[in-house]
């Protein structure tokens, strides 16, 4: 476990390429981190929405940053569809591998187990099961009926990135009930989260945080993001800031109005690239 | 708006953002599920047919945002409903582009009519026709095939008490978790 300076070290931590494991909007998003990595132009990255995507994968494929998305869905929820992962859709210059929640889930559990693969329910009705070439159907070796069933393989991301409220002194993170986020950091080869606030000493020992901490067995970096979820949110602490949100599905209806906000809100001119600096600190 | 009549139904908003109902993370909705403990579910669709498939994928060219849990929610859960405001040939189809799910709803709800899904004859059978809207609007404006009873009745208004609730409680509750479509709907801000 390292603690790193900032969310500019901390995206440099990511390599182009890499498959990297991302939760919704309303479930601790790294948004800073999301930020550095535009500005670091990475490349060719593989997102895997956990079990969906909202504005942090919109932001880093309109900025070029992504060759694949795994995911159930990408939107901006409320504020409508994600304007830029629509766009390069449409283009076909993003390759799309669609799922559903539960098959994302199932497949992290699996992983998480340490086992091949894991059988789930309901699906195979659906194209999806003709589209994913890597989903098998099976009867049920346990039931001597006809009874077909879904067998979906392991997902083992390269990278887990998401926020959390609190790291303490012993590397661990508090999620509170964001369990998915446990999820992705077990399946995961590599975990690295943001945090709110430090607290000292060891969330472990304490009985009412230790249920929604992930401890630092499953943590390769941590840094400092103070309001790092921000336009999206952190329960408790800031709620979504729907504005925003609101403001970016507009501005990035248009390649034009997409390459404003990012002027405006990601790249900042030069406070951006003295905040980078000063994380590397 | 049962709840707020007094019924015990139990609501769980997958998006509430205090006090949701859901610890484990939002796996556990489809675990719940799995296991038999949700009884009604709703689904919506970019594009509905006249087999009760439905399309969040792709359509015409267009992309839509994705399956969602839909694959797996539609034939797990023993009741879903389907709706989709929008009553256009546009969105009822007679055969989706693209599967997200299939199964064996109780109803089809738009903005115009009400269809129950016959489970054996794998069709629809218009129910009832909102107030404003006649049978030969739906037929023209359905671009699936479905049975239609000599006489059909006009959908239920809705009484002034829930009226009331509507506009009261269940707006109150919607807009702390879906503050802009209870702008929309009901003009109220949070």
């Amino acid at each position: 476990m390292n603690f790193l300076a900032g969310a500019a070290a901390l995206a440099r931590e990511i390599p182009d390429g890499a498959q990297l494991a991302l939760p919704p909007d309303y479930s601790l998003v790294a948004m800073e981190v999301v930020r550095a990595l535009v500005r670091r132009k990475a490349r060719g990255l593989r997102l895997l929405g956990v079990p969906v995507l909202g504005m942090c994968a919109d932001l880093l494929i309109g900025a070029g940053c992504v060759a694949e998305v795994e995911s159930s869905a990408v939107s901006l929820g409320e504020a409508g569809p994600a304007p830029r992962f629509t766009e390069a859709a449409e283009s076909g210059e993003l390759k799309i591998v669609d799922a559903t929640c539960p098959a994302v889930h199932t497949a992290l559990q699996a992983a998480e187990k340490g086992v091949p693969f894991m059988p789930l329910r309901g699906v195979l009705g659906s194209d999806l099961v003709s589209i994913r070439q890597d989903w098998k159907s099976i009867q049920n070796p346990m039931n001597a009926e006809s009874d077909p069933i879904l067998l979906v393989p392991a997902i083992q991301p390269d990278i887990a990135l998401f926020h959390a409220r609190w790291a303490d002194d012993a590397g661990n993170i508090w999620v509170g009930r964001r369990r998915e986020l446990a999820t992705i950091a077990h399946a995961a080869k590599r975990t690295y989260v943001t945090f709110e606030e430090k607290r000292a000493g060891d969330m472990l020992e304490d009985e009412l945080l230790a249920p929604g901490v992930v401890s630092s067995v499953y943590v390769t970096g941590v840094a400092p993001a103070a309001r790092g979820a921000w336009p999206l949110g952190v329960p408790g602490l800031y709620g979504i800031d729907d504005t925003h949100l609101a403001l970016y599905a507009q501005a990035a209806k248009t390649r034009e109005g997409f390459e404003r906000y990012l002027a405006e809100y990601v790249f900042e001119g030069r406070a951006a690239r003295l905040r980078d600096r000063a994380s590397d600190r | 708006m049962l709840r707020a009549s007094g019924s015990s139904l139990k609501v769980s908003l997958l998006h509430k953002r205090i006090g949701n109902p859901f610890t484990e993370g939002s796996r556990e909705l489809f675990d719940l599920a799995g296991q038999g403990r949700i009884d009604v579910f709703f689904l919506g669709g970019a594009q509905i047919d006249g087999g009760a498939n439905i399309n969040l994928v792709r359509a015409n060219g267009k992309r839509f945002p994705g399956s969602f849990g839909s694959a797996f929610m539609y034939p797990v859960v023993p009741r879903v409903i389907l709706f989709r405001e929008e009553h256009s040939r546009r969105v009822l189809v007679p055969k989706v582009e693209f599967v997200s799910a299939r199964g064996d709803p109780q109803a089809l709800l738009t903005g115009k009519a009400l269809f129950a899904w016959q489970k054996e004859a794998r069709r629809f059978r218009l129910e009832s026709v909102h107030p404003g809207f006649g049978v030969k609007q739906i037929l023209e404006e359905t671009g699936f095939g479905f049975d239609c009873p000599d006489e059909v009745p006009a959908t239920p208004p809705p009484t002034e008490e829930e009226i009331r609730l509507l506009r009261g409680a269940v707006a109150r509750e919607i807009s702390g978790n879906y503050p802009e479509f209870a702008r929309r709907v009901w003009k109220i801000g949070v």
